[in-house]
Order: structure tokens, then sequence, then C-alpha cells
């Protein structure tokens, strides 16, 4: 799945929040979904690890019960090992970890219409922030918008343009309060995204603000 | 040598001689050796007999070093005691059922228990879901290079040092950012220490792996 390379990556603080396990759950998603496709940043993740190792490495030890050991190995003994392999790369435009929200099968998504052809799906995820599926028809754009929070967007199929730059597969947007952008799929085949936002957008055209409410966004 | 004071501060390996505190412990000599496996090196051909013969020994080794820390982690990162040590019980046994999939050539054992305890960190304490990556494409390995596979491990080492001497105010931020909550926080310290070698490396790995994909493929 990875004969491309990502132009648009992590920044350090995503990777290192998500390296301490600090990271919502919504955003944890996409991070574990970029990183499914992106190499550079795989090991830049793991080089953070490295570290999270190192301080573990020097932290003063706390005095385990005295039975630990044994209760660990009673615990082996009675638990059978557990059936989980290594996350197996995906064939799905869905990476491994959103199947788990969203299943392998982007046809079988019960995608909901927010106007202009326009489809999302949201996803499950707990916390205050949110995550969805955004699928734009080739040619066609999102509603201009801008973000009070932070939002991260990750191209899954196809790819965007907006004033920023062009996004393909596994390139991910950054967009906080001052980015002001109209997203608009490449011609040629639709455009899946993943998208994280701990805030609501704020529409600019009237009809999609008095739509907001009902679409959910 | 900073591993006697480890020493020092650790539960002896039953049947072991701890040569820090001087004390004898009545097991057979050879086993000295276990308390002094205190490097990344050391570490990881622990965790390979642990993976490859199932070694109990090795294990108990690592749980009696590792596990201690973990603990502390877990309490640091807001666990209760109860829960830290449970949490840290579940993580030493996900070690064992798990040591398949420890690959020396991604991680040191430092870091690979790390990422089990964070995991159990964002499970048990933040009753969070956790997202996981999808591995990378697995090819089974035609010969074994352990020169690549004990690379990462060293490079652990330099890691280690370089940590140690940082000066403690920057130590206790990258610290803090691990055990507390500094998400979103650039951690300027970081860039004082040698990551970039270790990401290059895993990057090479990386690049091995789908190199030997494309040629048994092709």
């Amino acid at each position: 799945m990875t004969d491309f390379f990502p132009n648009h990556h992590l920044p350090d603080t995503l990777i290192q929040s998500y390296a301490a396990g600090t990271l919502c759950e919504a955003f944890s998603l996409v991070v574990a979904c970029h990183i499914s496709l992106c190499d550079s940043c795989r090991a830049s993740l793991g080089a953070v690890e490295a570290l999270g190792g190192a301080i573990l490495d020097e932290t003063p030890t706390t005095p385990m019960m005295p039975a630990a050991f044994a209760d660990v190995m009673a615990r082996i003994e009675k638990e059978p090992p557990p059936v989980t392999p290594a996350i197996a790369p995906s064939a799905s435009v869905f990476p491994a970890p959103l199947q788990d929200y969203a299943g392998a099968n982007p046809e079988a998504t019960r995608w909901r219409s927010v106007g202009g052809g326009v489809r999302q799906a949201m996803l499950d995820v707990g916390g205050n922030e949110t995550a969805r599926l955004l699928y734009i028809p080739a040619g066609k754009a999102v509603p201009e918008h801008t973000h009070d929070g932070l939002e991260l967007t990750l191209v899954l199929q196809g790819a965007f343009s907006d004033k920023v730059a062009h996004f393909k597969r596994g390139d991910l947007e950054i967009g906080d309060g001052d980015l002001d952008h109209q997203p608009i799929a490449d011609e040629g085949m639709d455009c899946i995204c993943l998208a994280a936002s701990n805030a609501p957008l704020r529409f600019k055209g009237l009809l999609p603000r008095i739509m907001q409410p009902f679409i959910g966004i | 040598m900073r591993h006697a004071n480890a020493l020092a501060i650790e539960r002896p390996v039953s049947g072991v001689r701890n040569d820090a505190g001087g004390r004898d412990f009545s097991g057979p000599v050879a086993r000295i050796a276990v308390m002094r496996a205190q490097s990344p090196e050391d570490w990881t051909a622990r965790m390979l007999q642990v993976r490859d013969q199932r070694d109990l020994k090795a294990f108990e080794a690592l749980f009696h070093h590792f596990a201690p820390r973990v603990k502390s982690y877990l309490l640091k990162a807001g666990g209760s005691d109860t829960l830290a040590e449970e949490a840290t019980q579940e993580a030493m046994a996900t070690l064992w059922h798990k040591a398949h999939l420890f690959d020396p050539a991604k991680a040191a054992v430092s870091t690979w228990v790390f990422t089990i305890a964070r995991n159990k960190q964002v499970d048990l304490i933040r009753k969070q879901r956790r997202p996981i990556p999808e591995d990378p494409i697995e090819t089974q390995r035609i010969e074994p290079d352990v020169a690549e596979d004990f690379a990462i491990a060293q490079e652990q080492t330099v890691l280690r040092k370089a940590v140690a001497e940082l000066p403690s105010a920057q130590r206790k931020l990258i610290e803090q950012a691990f055990y507390g909550d500094l998400s979103h926080t650039e951690i300027a310290a970081m860039t004082d220490l040698p990551l970039g070698t270790i990401k290059s490396r895993i990057r090479l790995g990386l690049e091995r792996l789908r190199r030997d994909l494309k040629e048994s493929l092709s």
C-alpha cells in the first residue's frame, strides 16, 4: 500500500503526544491512519518511542507486590494467548485502524448528504472531538469554511486542492483558526478523506450556515 | 557505573547472587550474568530468549528490571497504587504473550516495553480506545542479520546516555511530556537528543523490508 510517498506530514507535536498516549482518540485515529501510509512518520514515531524507552529505563523503581511475579505467571497460564496477530496491511482504501470504526468497504459506509454532492459519515469516537469521513465527488467542492480549533484532514482516496496546496492519498492537511479554505476534489476520481476536529467548523455562506445544525458538521 | 545503583534498589532475581548488595541468594553462579544484563543489547538477548525459546529465567529477569519501572510510570501517569500494580502485571503478561511480535531491528526492549505500558495507560487509566497503525508489510527474513538486530539497541545506549546527561530542567520537561499532559506543546529539549539517527535506522529497516518483499514477489 505504500508505493507512494505523502508530501504533507504529521507535525512533531502530534507525533509526540500520540507517542506519549496523551492525544485524544479522534486525532489518534488520524495519526494512526497517516502512519499506516507513511514510513517517514512511522520512523519519527519510532524515534520518539525510543525516547519513551530511555525515560522508562531512567525511571526510579516502585516495588511491585511481593507475589507479583507469581501472579503474572498465573495470569499467563490462565489467559489464553490473545489472538491478535500483527495488524496486517490492508488492501482497502481504509487503513486498518480506520476499519475498526468504519469497516473495510467504503461502498458499505452509511453516507449522509451534506449538500452539493458532498457526503459524510460520522465516526463513533470518545471524547469531545469529532471524527468523520468525507466523500467529495470528483470536481466538487466542500462548502467554504474556517476552523475555530484544530482540524486534521487525511486524504484516503483521490486528491483535493485548496489555496494551501494539493493533497493526495496519505497527505495530511492541518487546519487551524487561520485556515479559511474550500477544498475542491480533483477531476477523475471521487475523493474520500478522514477528518477530525476539536471544534465545530464555521461556514461562510448563508445556506451552509443555516443547514449546519441539521447536518451536524 | 550507574548500573550498580540501579541494582541496589531492585528486588533480586530469586536464586541469583546480587553482587551489588553482596548477598548470596544461593543460586547457580552462572546466573549472575542475569543481574549484569543491564545494557539494551543484553535486554535484547533476553527478549529473544523469551521470544524464541519461551525462556522463563529470561522472562523473570526482564520482569524484575522492567515491572518496577513500568509501575512508576503508570503511577506518574495518574494510576492509583492498585491500578498501577494491576496494569503493570497486565503489561508484563502482554510482554510474554506478544513476544512473537518483538523485532529487535525495530525497537530496543525498553522501547517495546514502554509502548506496551503506554497502551495499558491509555486503555486502563485514561479509559480511551487507542487506534494503532497497521504493520508495514511483513516478510520472512531470509537470513536473520544479527548486526542489524542489535544496531537499534546500540543506538538506545547512546540515547539513554544523552538523556542522562541532559540538564535536569530539560529532562524534567521531557518526562512530563511522557508522564503528564503536555500535549500539543513542542518539546524543545528533544532537539538536543540523537533521535535523528534512530529515525534513519528505522527508515532504512523499512526500506529494506519493502525491497525484500519486492524481490520475493518478482
